[in-house]
């Protein structure tokens, strides 16, 4: 064990022996014995920082359906398991009180939301769409060339949406819909 | 109660010690846990790029809450100390030479020279390099210094795991442990808040969570990573290794080496701190390399211990305490 | 990025961060990379042990500048003075890497004899149209070409009209003692800069240049960007390790926005948008921007019309290099989006896809918003009511829309516009129509999915949990909108509505994710598998064609699979192989191995990590010097091997030279590094592809306190200025109600504007305020106390601030006069856990005239002490 401190030895060898206490030999309490990391047993997902465009890697932990802890992958190439102080908040962004997790929905001239069903709000968005797209549609200029557009209509993205979500984005309101203004945080 | 030779007079202690033992019966436990490595911190100021990725980290692992947001205006540093909730913090100091420049009325055109009138000799590419081994060594040619001449200091601040630690000297409840890995550590379920550690740590790293459970707090230097050989979260995050963990005996000698080669490129200030037996009759297990003086960081260039005679102090310590810690309890609970 | 596309031939960073290591000189400008990008940051602290010398050029003295060797502070918007000052340098001196520079970029092309430079026009270029305000005819800028419409080239570079020589005429004027008066820089300081550079660049050294937003979001962003590019091709530092240009993308997966692009100039893998122009000049104000990320033409080819996928593809592809690919590429991707309903008949359902007929980038579209002309509005992720420049304005355009849908974790400002304002702003919901549907999102960590990081790199995310309440992800919200808008239009028979119905829209879930209780969640790898592409129909040996749909078919393994006879399909031909094969999803691949980490994700194209690799060789195909071989000719071989996937044919050898009649990749000599380029070299000078012009010219910031002291122009002809908004006043040439330049910037400890920190205790603890960095010097001027607060204003907005007093800020001395600089962070709003004023109230909305961005980094402003007299009087009631 450690080399007790010289005062203890010399103060009171009998005591210190018998009770641990004031010295450098200190009695572990139970809690101490038993400390071990939440993240023992706990699944690991692999996921990627949400911030910056470094591209860290993290290991998302989950226990009983929950997260409980976001690091860095120690084998990503990228980060070697370190983080900055916004990717070693990740776990603060997504396990948030202040989250908002309920459809919300605020009528005209109203002053205040209302929660809603996804269900209820995915159909009357896809009514917005239509109703406007129909009204602001344009196939042809004046001068007769095929534009089958609509700038009724406009899409601005951020940078956390996927490779995935972006290819949806504009297959669906561009192929699909003929909205132009689509846009991403890329721009700006 | 004892004489300089550490002999002890029989008859009336025994009794009393027996009593006290019996009393202290729950806080008793089996024999320490084997002994480990120790382990501990090299934080090197000369990597610190102030992100604070340490004080998260901390957080996050430990789950601690925030500190009530408060702009303090001195630099970038709102954390402003260590506490009860805040184990790692990173200090900022500017050491910024005021620069006014000189305007002249003779300066109000366009200046109009000959181009590349300069006296330094153009450089040229494809000098011999050859005897270079493959990307390492210092170029020669235009010498920089190591740091921009105005200096931003930033260090990451956090418990000194002392080798002997005042705190644990003073603790009189047996809270606070060296553990197997020979770090600091406070027992959670043992400690009553009496405050004793928070005086008697000349770093003024310990604290009582006055808004919390109103027990002492610190760095726990990640006891429950330790365990199952995890490095320390703060050291994990870190991005520049500005904060190394590892055996103690290893990082001395790694931090040796470091400041060797700062002095080497002439950073001649820079200094370490802790690693010798000097600081509290034993050093530090979580040590600093500085780039400037300890008082610049705020570090004391010779803590003073606040006893010598522990043992002593601790046993009067000891019976006030069992009394205190009820009334106090109590006491602030009320409060 | 823009910049990199015109002067290299793809729009990404040509290198990666890990490879900063191997640097023996890193130039940091226009970024704050030790902020911004601190784990990035680490390999140029490593790269600083390791003995390369680090040099930062900014205004503000920030984190960055405090661990470098040597930090240069300099005057916002003056950064072509510094960077042409510099190439000036190396032609005058002849320290330029002649065998680089005169066999990998055009150096010895011979340009027009009736080409005009800024000389002769005084800050302008031949071909400019006032009355548009661009440069409508172009033709001047081109190459002097042959009868197979190749340039013609003088390798001795003695031609006066070889670009060698007309860039040594152009950057004449750039000398130290401008920058000195310009910039605010010392020559000694300066001449450090271009010493530690050109010691640390040649065969046996290579430096690097990192730049990020601090360069693009200015007025002359690509510009900056092309300057700092020359410069590095000067050198001999690009597709070499340890060299290159590196674009430290701002967000997650920034690159991915712009590869599989959610912008409206640009389809998949840098195709650009059909346009029918509105205008029948070429290159007019409503031109659209795409050529600039991509810039693909040989040469000038303006059409009046795109009707045709034929005409499209006339305009668009090209004769010679790479982009000759082009009809395989929109084709596969027609038949991605139609499916079956894509026939060589029907154009492949070219006439589907909408033509855009201007530029509808964000800013223009806000205008339009605020005119009433858009009506409806997605927000997914997007807060342009804190995070756009002239935020003000945006607010008040969302007002005008009739309904608006916001995708987020948090009720961000731009959800929040219609009840709540900034420092007492007047906002009354009576009066406000629009409608507001809020749709919880999933984080990051609650879907699966790719993001691309700054080095094009692909990597896949697994989904931790299921995301809490009713959020859902976009992929989700997009997918299950789709259905539901195909079964509003089922019915329909309208030619307009047949490119809807005929989307493939298949992306259902066949067996549902363990753990979750989500059952209409669509299969995001099925989406990857659309963008890598696959087969529409495969035939076999025996003549047999088989048909495949989407869940069915093989992979394609690579974009050299794909056909232009309707039998592949792939929704972005550059990502095509991070999914070759069922069970081989390369985006998720994570096997490090030290060195260049190939099996860790995908970086496109074709997982090659360091663009233009070939030119780490030199042209007989050995590397330039041991120390920094890449990869290499090997003759017995015959392919190029080393340390990387070649970017380059892996079987043409460093000696072929094409037929003078030679067309697409064969048009491609064996030491083309470039072959992007339809003349395989990277564009020292830019014959076609820009709108305001071939070489970077300094022209001061739309505001700025100085005139421009090069030319008469003051400020970029071409960018798109907005004069005409009432909301968009600017500041005019020595104004002296707005004396102080301004410069904006991150906080290591916040994002962007605010949604992705501001509700997180942790981090707003850390930075709780939004606050102004201030000269002791400025402070005394106008009595303004350390740690009080301040008012910034501008005709766009004004707002309040904490000061902080710091020696970090520093008056600068210009041109005899001093000039002082405040530095400003942006992250907050009037929403969230943390809340202070929106700097980009401050902000004006002109743009770049290539790529449309904002210049939010270097503008005018006063200042006074104070706070808003609303926000005290907030503060009142508050306490009330």
């Amino acid at each position: 064990m450690h080399e007790p401190a010289n005062r203890s030895v010399r103060a009171l060898p009998m005591l210190s022996n018998l009770m641990e206490i004031g010295s450098r030999v200190q009695p572990f309490s139970k809690e101490s014995r038993e400390k071990a990391p939440r993240i023992r047993d706990a699944k690991v997902v692999h996921s990627v920082c949400p911030y910056c465009a470094v591209g860290c890697g993290l290991n998302v932990y989950v226990k009983n359906g929950k997260v409980i802890d976001i690091e860095g992958n120690p084998d990503s190439f990228i980060n070697h398991g370190t983080l900055c102080p916004k990717g070693s908040a990740t776990f603060q962004y997504t396990v948030n009180a202040s989250r908002t997790t309920q459809v919300l929905y605020r009528a005209p001239y109203s002053d205040h939301w209302e929660v809603k069903s996804s269900e209820w709000a995915l159909d009357q968005i896809a009514q917005r769409v239509k109703k406007t797209r129909d009204e602001t549609f344009v196939e042809r200029l004046d001068d007769g060339r095929v534009i089958n557009q609509t700038q009724g209509i406009a899409s601005l993205g951020g940078a956390t949406l996927d490779i995935e979500e972006n290819y949806l984005i504009k297959k669906l309101f561009n192929a699909g819909l003929g909205i132009v203004s689509i846009e991403n945080q890329a721009r700006i | 109660m004892s004489d300089h030779n550490g002999q002890v007079s029989a008859t009336p202690i025994t009794e009393r010690v027996q009593q006290l033992t019996q009393l202290l019966a729950p806080f008793k436990k089996e024999k320490p846990l084997p002994e480990q490595p120790k382990m501990g911190f090299f934080t090197d100021t000369s990597l610190c790029i102030g992100c604070k990725a340490c004080e998260i980290a901390c957080k996050q692992w430990n789950q601690l809450p925030a500190t009530t947001p408060e702009w303090t205006g001195t630099s970038y540093d709102n954390t402003q100390s260590l506490g009860a909730t805040t184990w790692r913090h990173v200090q900022f100091i500017e050491q910024i030479e005021r620069r006014i420049p000189h305007v002249n009325a003779s300066d109000e055109k366009v200046l109009k020279l000959p181009l590349f009138e300069m006296d330094t000799p153009v450089p040229q590419m494809g000098m011999d390099l050859s005897a270079l081994p493959e990307l390492a060594g210092t170029p020669t040619g235009t010498a920089l210094p190591f740091f921009s001449t105005d200096r931003w200091l930033m260090r990451s601040d956090v418990c000194k795991h002392c080798a002997n630690a005042p705190c644990q000297e003073a603790c009189p409840t047996g809270a606070i442990i060296h553990t197997e890995f020979d770090t600091v550590y406070v027992q959670q379920d043992i400690c009553n808040g009496c405050g004793y550690c928070v005086v008697a740590c000349p770093f003024d790293v310990i604290a009582r969570d006055s808004e919390g459970d109103g027990q002492a707090h610190k760095c726990t230097l990640c006891y429950d990573r330790l365990k199952d050989g995890m490095k320390p979260a703060c050291a994990k995050a870190c991005p520049t290794d500005s904060i190394q963990f590892g055996e103690v005996e290893q990082l001395k000698r790694d931090a040796q080496e470091r400041l060797g080669f700062l002095q080497e490129r002439g950073l001649t200030d820079a200094r370490l701190y802790g690693a010798d037996d000097k600081i509290l009759e034993g050093g530090l297990n979580s040590f600093f390399l500085l780039l400037d003086e300890p008082e610049t960081y705020n570090l004391p260039s010779n803590p003073a211990r606040p006893s010598n005679h522990v043992l002593p102090t601790s046993l009067g310590v000891i019976v006030t305490a069992a009394v205190m810690g009820l009334i106090g309890t109590f006491f602030f609970k009320q409060e | 990025m823009p910049g990199l596309g015109t002067t290299l031939g793809r729009g990404g960073a040509t290198s990666f961060p890990q490879d900063l290591v191997n640097s023996d000189c890193i130039l940091i400008m226009g970024s704050n990379m030790a902020e911004a990008h601190p784990v990035g940051f680490a390999n140029v602290m490593k790269a600083k042990d390791r003995g390369a010398k680090i040099i930062h050029v900014d205004p503000h003295f920030s984190r960055t500048s405090a661990v470098s060797n040597l930090y240069v502070s300099t005057r916002a918007g003056s950064d072509i003075v510094f960077l042409g000052a510099i190439i000036h340098y190396l032609l005058e001196n002849q320290v330029y890497f002649h065998d680089y520079v005169v066999n990998y970029t055009n150096a010895p092309m011979l340009i027009r004899e009736d080409f005009q430079d800024t000389e002769d026009l005084n800050g302008l270029f031949s071909g400019f149209d006032p009355a548009s305000g661009t440069y409508s005819n172009q033709e001047s800028w081109d190459y002097q070409r042959d009868e197979y419409d190749k340039p013609l080239t003088d390798p001795t570079l003695q031609n006066p009209q070889c670009v060698l020589q007309i860039m040594k005429r152009h950057f004449a004027r750039y000398t130290p003692e401008l920058v000195e008066s310009e910039c605010g820089v010392s020559r000694e300081e300066w001449l450090q800069v271009v010493q530690a550079l050109v010691e640390n660049s040649g065969r046996e050294r290579t430096s690097t240049l990192c730049y990020a937003v601090g360069w693009t979001q200015q007025s002359k962003g690509v510009q900056i960007i092309r300057a700092g590019s020359i410069m590095q091709l000067l050198l001999g530092n690009m597709g070499r390790p340890g060299g290159g240009v590196l674009a430290l993308r701002g967000h997650a997966s920034i690159q991915g926005s712009t590869d599989v692009p959610t912008l409206y100039d640009l389809l998949a893998g840098y195709m650009p948008q059909p346009a029918e122009m509105l205008s029948t000049k070429p290159e007019s104000q409503h031109e659209p921007t795409s050529t600039t990320w991509g810039a693909r033409q040989d040469k000038h080819v303006h059409k009046n019309t795109q009707q045709t996928l034929q005409e499209y593809i006339d305009v668009t592809g090209q004769k010679l290099g790479w982009w000759s690919n082009v009809p395989s590429y929109i084709i596969s991707l027609l038949k991605a989006w139609y499916g079956d309903a894509a026939t060589a008949d029907n154009d492949w359902g070219y006439h589907w896809i909408p033509k855009i007929t201007g530029d509808h980038s964000h800013i223009n579209t806000s205008y339009a918003m605020l005119d009433g002309k858009v009506k409806g509005y997605f927000l997914l992720g997007q807060n342009p009511a804190a995070g756009s420049t002239n935020a003000r304005m945006q607010r008040k355009a969302l007002a005008q829309l009739d309904w608006m849908v916001v995708g987020d974790l948090y009720e961000v400002e731009s959800a929040a516009f219609w009840y709540k304002g900034t420092n007492g702003e007047k906002v009354d919901p009576a009066t406000l129509k629009t409608e507001v549907f809020f749709m919880p999102a999933a984080a990051s960590t609650e879907k699966e999915g790719t993001f691309t990081n700054t080095q094009r790199l692909l990597q896949w995310r697994d989904k931790a949990i299921d995301p809490p309440g009713d959020a859902r992800s976009d992929l989700w919200l997009i997918y299950q909108l789709g259905k539901r808008l195909k079964k509003l239009y089922a019915d329909s028979t309208a030619p307009r509505d047949q490119g809807l119905l005929n989307l493939t829209w298949d992306y259902e879930m066949e067996e549902p994710q363990p753990d979750s209780h989500l059952t209409d969640e669509p299969d995001a790898q099925l989406v990857l598998k659309e963008v890598n592409g696959y087969y529409v129909t495969q035939t076999n040996s025996d003549g047999q064609v088989t048909q495949y749909d989407l869940h069915n078919a093989p992979h394609v393994p690579t974009f050299t699979a794909l056909k232009t006879d309707g039998s592949t399909a792939c929704g972005s031909w550059i990502y095509s192989g991070v999914y070759p094969e069922p069970g081989r999803n390369r985006a998720a691949s994570r096997i490090s191995d030290g060195k260049m980490n190939l099996d860790w994700g995908f970086a496109w194209p074709a997982n090659r990590r360091i663009l233009y690799n070939r030119a780490s060789a030199d042209p007989a195909g050995k590397p330039w010097s041991e120390r920094k071989k890449h990869i290499w000719w090997d003759a017995e071989q015959h392919k190029w091997v080393g340390n990387d996937i070649p970017d380059f044919p892996p079987d043409k050898a460093p000696d072929y030279r094409p037929a003078p009649d030679s067309t697409g990749m064969d048009a491609i000599a064996g030491t083309d590094p470039f072959f992007m380029k339809p003349d395989g070299r990277a564009w020292l000078y830019a014959p076609t592809g820009l709108k305001d012009g071939p070489l970077p010219a300094h022209y001061e910031a739309i505001e700025s306190p100085v005139q421009n002291a090069l030319y008469k122009q003051q400020s970029n002809p071409a960018a798109k200025y907005h004069r005409d908004r009432k909301d968009n006043v600017l500041i005019e040439l020595g104004d002296p109600n707005y004396p102080f330049v301004i410069t904006t910037y991150r906080l290591t400890e916040h994002h962007v504007s605010g949604p992705m920190t501001r509700w997180m205790p942790w981090l707003n603890a850390l930075q709780p305020s939004l606050f102004a960095e201030i000269s002791p010097e400025l402070a005394q001027e106008r009595n303004i106390v350390d740690k009080g607060w301040m008012v910034l204003r501008t005709p766009r907005g004004e707002i309040e601030a904490r000061a902080m007093v710091t020696r970090r800020l520093r008056p600068l001395r210009i041109r005899g006069r001093i000039v002082h600089q405040i530095g400003l962070p942006f992250h907050w709003g009037f929403q969230g856990k943390s809340t202070g004023s929106i700097t980009n109230d401050l902000t004006h909305s002109v743009l770049e005239p290539n790529v449309s961005i904002e210049e939010a980094k270097a503008f005018l402003c006063d200042i006074r002490p104070g706070r808003l007299s609303s926000s005290e009087h907030n503060v009142g009631r508050k306490e009330h």
